[in-house]
């Protein structure tokens, strides 16, 4: 018996180790361009720069979301890899969680540690005060990136978000122009209550409560799922109410959609029955936009390293910063004027 | 005709079927076409059958598939696998993984589909062998051994495909969720016939049925009727594995892409209330295949209802919960005991008036 447990157990170790040795070669065929070794991190805290820190370098600890949560973060946490390397003289340490007291952790860690600049993308907006004090304390500089929190200005020094409502108005008012005489939308929110969600739909909701032409035939949130919102388009289908509208909160709903579209022989597209609006600017969903398959995709700017790096200059010439919340310039694509080049620069 | 009240309220599946059919009722006086099923073309041009019971069916399937491994592993081990989404991530992402090669947009496939299957029933089933083998020889309870699953499992299916999100470029492989060109049924139906008619072909020609239910009444008895009730309860889990790598072929095809987030979010959860709906005991012991089965697409069913009725979104959640409790108060073992004795005294007063 005992034979065949530890017989089991090395059959299982030799599977696994296997499944590693692929998963290496993986990185190779397709050139590991995510530039550090985060792709199968679950939490906790790894550092990508060498550890060895020379007096030149700037030591900066960022704390960030899964990257593995969406493509969203998957762009984002490369863009700031890219950025805050070395070679451009910063000797960063990441820490990778979604919950706030693994975040909180991590940030006391990074203090601990004596880093100059400390930024964040919160995982919850409240339970930060405390560790920001410390920062403060111990001469930390803090920058949030992506997420705002609930604590006192006073206690960081920038902010760099999204404005979410501002997306779901450029969405909204493309859509108003392009001058249909009714519109009937179905409407796939995202998880309810996030950031996203809520700017995403604002805007919406306040266009079809003052417009007699706008009616809302569906709304539902399909939590960022596809699958859902494909059954929640079927169902609209299925129960033979007339819509030409889809308003996808995230490129993945609008793709579950227009597969429910597919399945019962409903064209979608520029110049067809049915527009279809995403959001994100997935590299695949603008391919759709430039396929003419789809007719919108709003952009939700991942790139924030730059806008970082910028500030962390700034301060360290000794400079001030002239606006303590920067909200990132923000694109809406149209099906019918999109080129090649919009879908390799802003596709995520 | 006489029917004996007893034997119908201590029925397993009255509780499913009168959920059933109290749904169908108010489908009916509410808005009668959701009982029509047309025959429409696809945007490929063939035709296609679509309706709510189409819907329905179609995406009851992967629900009904997890239902039969969710039985046998809540019968022979008394807990439930909570990491069935995450495997049906890794799953998926191994299929991927081998499909597209290892690239995010592949002019062709890498690997015939059949041998992406494979490999994703190899791995589903090696999950399986490790929570199997975690819960039977080292006696974890079932829902921590699989909690590490579920915390792990879909960073180690972004780590499979190395963070990125292929795209399988066959359109065949799209028939899988789909529909295959000139039959106008759902794909995901006939999957789903096939592993049932598997599981209960399993069930009535082979002792497993008979040993799981041994194993999960009484564990030592088993054992001393010459049952291994180890190999009992890691082979549940084995067979667990197989059905989540054939529900993971169904998720991933409806789009030929995967998310690895939210791919069968919290689909665990829908397959062990499959399991209580259907009057399972979720304390192990007897079983009764059919009724996870029927629970499994009632959930299904409840879902499209819910979306026809155009419930408030905040809401929704709210409302499946009240019916899920409902449901489930009146399938446990408890309630349907004290009913059926309620009737049978009854009678006995009936009797003794007579």
């Amino acid at each position: 018996m005992k034979k065949r447990v530890v017989a089991v157990l090395t059959a299982a170790v030799m599977a696994f180790s296997m499944a590693a040795c692929n998963s290496g070669s993986a990185g190779s065929t397709t050139g590991g361009s995510t530039g550090g070794s985060t792709g199968g991190s679950t939490g906790g805290s790894e550092s990508a720069a060498p550890a060895a820190s020379s007096g030149e370098l700037i030591k900066v600890g960022i704390i960030n979301n899964d990257p593995n949560e969406s493509g969203y973060r998957t762009a984002n946490d490369k863009d700031l890899q890219n950025m805050f390397t070395t070679a451009n003289g910063y000797d960063a340490k990441f820490a990778y969680s979604l919950k706030n007291d693994e975040q909180i952790q991590a940030a006391q860690g990074f203090i601990t540690d004596e880093v100059d600049y400390l930024l964040l993308s919160a995982a919850d907006t409240a339970g930060w005060d405390g560790v920001l004090k410390d920062a403060q304390a111990a001469g930390v500089k803090v920058t949030l990136f992506d997420r705002t929190i609930d604590a006192d200005p006073s206690l960081y020094e920038a902010s760099i978000v999204s404005d979410m409502a501002k997306e779901g108005q450029t969405a909204v008012d493309w859509l108003a122009g392009q001058g249909l005489s009714e519109y009937n939308v179905i409407h796939i929110q995202g998880v309810m209550g996030s950031a996203a969600q809520q700017g995403r739909s604002g805007a919406l909701d306040a266009k079809v409560a003052a417009e007699s032409n706008w009616t809302i035939v569906q709304q539902q949130t399909a939590e960022w799922n596809a699958e859902k919102a494909q059954q929640i388009v079927q169902s609209v289908i299925d129960s033979n109410t007339p819509f030409n509208v889809i308003y996808a909160e995230n490129d993945d709903m609008a793709k579950g959609a227009v597969a429910a579209l597919d399945s019962a022989g409903i064209s979608h597209g520029v110049g067809k029955d049915v527009i279809v609006m995403g959001f994100d600017c997935n590299k695949w969903a603008l391919e759709e936009l430039l396929n003419q398959n789809w007719n919108y995709d709003g952009q939700c700017n991942p790139f924030q390293a730059s806008y970082i790096d910028n500030i962390i200059k700034t301060l360290e010439s000794g400079g001030t910063l002239d606006k303590k919340t920067i909200i990132m310039d923000e694109k809406g694509f149209d099906a019918a004027t999109i080129t090649q080049e919009d879908v390799d620069n802003y596709g995520i | 005709m006489k029917i004996d009240i007893k034997k119908l309220l201590s029925n397993q599946l009255l509780i499913p079927i009168t959920a059933l059919v109290i749904l169908c009722l108010v489908n009916l006086v509410n808005d009668a076409s959701f009982f029509t099923i047309k025959l429409a073309p696809n945007n490929e041009g063939y035709n296609v059958f679509s309706g709510p019971l189409i819907t329905i069916l179609d995406y009851g399937s992967e629900l009904a598939i997890l239902a039969i491994g969710m039985t046998l592993v809540t019968a022979a081990s008394g807990g439930q696998d909570i990491s069935v989404g995450a495997t049906i991530a890794i799953a998926g992402s191994a299929m991927l993984r081998v499909l597209c090669g290892g690239v995010s947009k592949p002019e062709a496939l890498a690997a015939p589909i059949i041998v992406g299957f494979l490999v994703a029933c190899i791995v589903g089933m090696l999950c399986g062998v490790f929570n199997g083998l975690l819960v039977s020889i080292f006696r974890i309870q079932p829902m921590i051994a699989t909690l590490i699953l579920f915390t792990a499992g879909r960073s180690i299916a972004a780590w499979i495909n190395n963070n990125e999100l292929p795209i399988v470029p066959d359109p065949k492989f799209k028939y899988f969720g789909g529909f295959i060109p000139g039959i106008p049924i759902p794909t995901t139906t006939f999957i789903a016939i096939a592993c049932i008619v598997v599981a209960a072909l399993l069930l009535k020609f082979t002792n497993l049925g008979l040993y799981t239910q041994a194993v999960g009444i009484n564990e030592s008895s088993s054992r001393l009727n010459g049952i291994n009730p180890t190999f009992i309860k890691f082979l549940s889990f084995v067979i667990l594995g197989l059905c989540v790598a054939v529900a993971a072929l169904i998720k991933v095809s409806r789009l030929a892409t995967i998310n690895y987030s939210v791919i069968a979010k919290d689909i665990e959860m829908d397959a062990i209330l499959a399991v209580a709906l259907g009057g399972n005991a979720l304390s192990g012991g007897k079983f009764n295949m059919w009724g996870s089965i029927l629970g499994a697409y009632i959930i299904q069913f409840l879902t499209t209802t819910l979306y026809k009725f155009q419930v408030d979104a905040a809401a929704l959640p709210a409302y499946k919960a009240v019916v899920v409790i409902i449901l489930v108060v009146f399938s446990s073992p408890v309630v349907r005991e004290k009913l059926s004795a309620l009737s049978s005294k009854k009678k006995a007063a009936a009797k003794g008036v007579a």
